[in-house]
């Protein structure tokens, strides 16, 4: 946001791009829960684009991010989150837009120094030269301690008027987004995607290995973000919803996946992924009724229909909650 | 009046609805209209952003009162929007 500001403010013409990748974190898609009503519900970037009066171009890389997840040349940072390559690949994304688009050069908002892995000196050409966007990558924000660039050495923007930050302090960004009168200045502090989360990680690699194989689709990465995740055994998990927001999100799902939702009381829907076999439904049923406002009734009924098959309806009792082992919950 | 361009993106979390609309949007001229049909809530913030910064005319935006809550917009193509 402020690095797009410094230049436009050269009279630079700037327009912004956002990547989604399917594991982005959104003010509103984190607010399918009820509670997190609080938060704004704003697409950050459409917020930003606002306040500089800027277009904002959303792209779809859905489909081209997988490689980046799943086989990061540069590995993982402290959860599953493949900072190096993610930058890299945004840059280069960036970098046919560009092209495409008869835009002259990219600005990135890095600082040196302020997160790990990705953002140091050393990384900084890694990711100019893998995106191969190399001369036409400028960072306003750190610009005068890295050589100059193209746009710099050509006079369209003035480095005398950038900026030589470094280092975890956010001191200079707040000041400078002050004097440009932004209000709720708020760059997020740890990471902007779901894979810098422990739990979504932890979710992600019991997939993979359910799986035996590190591949996954949209639907997969979005239902992670949602629901509670147990898997009683290591051919099924099931995902049952917290609240009404998440249960109508699942609800489109239903045709998916075999699922299950108590019918004699108040409860969740689940969704089981992965294969039931002989007895599973009867324990699935079980722990949604441990879910369900029946959890203290002798018996609970529960509707469970198959995926493409017949839907019947099982009357168990519910687990007790000792009865729940702690190693079932992914997350 | 010529028929709205339908873009169908209920079931989808944000930002896909914005994404479609936008690719919809890519090939027509100024003056189309497109109607969005979305059930994600986002889509009352987004939608009237994405519009706002891209110079197009956001005509209304209604829930419907379907099972299926789809909420639907209308969009009038502008020819500029920030610069
Ligand atoms: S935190 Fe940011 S840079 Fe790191 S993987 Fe996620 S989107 Fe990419």
């Amino acid at each position: 946001m402020l690095a797009a500001r410094v230049v436009k403010e050269q009279g630079v013409h700037v327009e912004g791009l956002n990547f989604y990748t399917g594991f982005c974190v959104e003010g509103h898609t984190h607010a399918v829960r009820a509670q997190d009503k609080a938060r704004p519900k704003r697409n950050n970037a459409l917020w930003v684009a606002e306040q500089l009066d800027m277009k904002l171009h959303i792209i779809d890389v859905v489909e081209d991010y997988k490689d980046v997840v799943i086989n990061p040349r540069h590995g993982y940072g402290q959860f599953m989150n493949p900072c190096l390559d993610c930058k890299g690949f945004m840059v280069g994304k960036a970098r046919e837009w560009m092209e495409a688009n008869g835009f002259d050069f990219i600005i990135t908002g890095e600082v040196i120094g302020q997160r790990p892995k990705s953002q140091l000196k050393r990384t900084m050409p890694v990711i100019a030269s893998e995106s191969g966007a190399h001369e036409r990558l400028l960072r306003p924000l750190c610009a005068k301690l890295l050589e100059p660039t193209l746009p710099e050495r050509e006079g369209w923007v003035n480095r005398d008027k950038l900026f030589d930050w470094s280092g975890r302090s956010r001191k200079p960004q707040m000041e400078l987004a002050e004097s440009f009168g932004f209000e709720d200045y708020a760059q997020p502090a740890g990471g902007c995607c779901f894979l810098t989360d422990p739990s979504y990680s932890r979710k992600l690699q019991d997939l993979w290995q359910a799986r035996g194989a590190r591949r996954y689709e949209l639907d997969d990465i979005m239902l992670l973000k949602m629901g509670r995740h147990l898997r009683p055994r290591p051919h099924f998990k099931l995902i049952i919803s917290r609240e009404d927001g998440e249960n109508r999100f699942m609800h489109g799902y239903r045709k998916q996946f075999t699922h299950l939702v108590p019918t004699s009381h108040g409860g969740p829907l689940a969704l089981l992924d992965g294969e039931a076999r002989d007895g599973d439904l009867e324990l699935a049923a079980r722990l949604v009724a441990r879910f369900s406002q029946g959890r203290d009734a002798d018996l609970v009924r529960v509707a469970v229909a198959e995926r493409n098959g017949p839907e019947r309806e099982l009357t168990v009792t519910p687990m007790a909650a000792d009865d729940v082992p702690r190693e079932w919950y992914v997350a | 009046m010529p028929e709205p361009v339908v873009v169908d993106a209920r079931g989808l979390l944000c930002p896909m609805p914005v994404i479609r609309t936008q690719d919809a949007i890519a090939g027509l001229s100024p003056g189309c209209c497109v109607q969005v049909l979305a059930t994600d809530p986002g889509v009352h913030a987004d939608l009237p952003a994405w519009c706002r910064v891209h110079g197009h005319t956001l005509e209304a935006i209604e829930e419907s009162s379907d099972a299926d809550g789809a909420i639907s917009a209308w969009i009038r193509v502008g020819n500029g929007g920030a610069t």
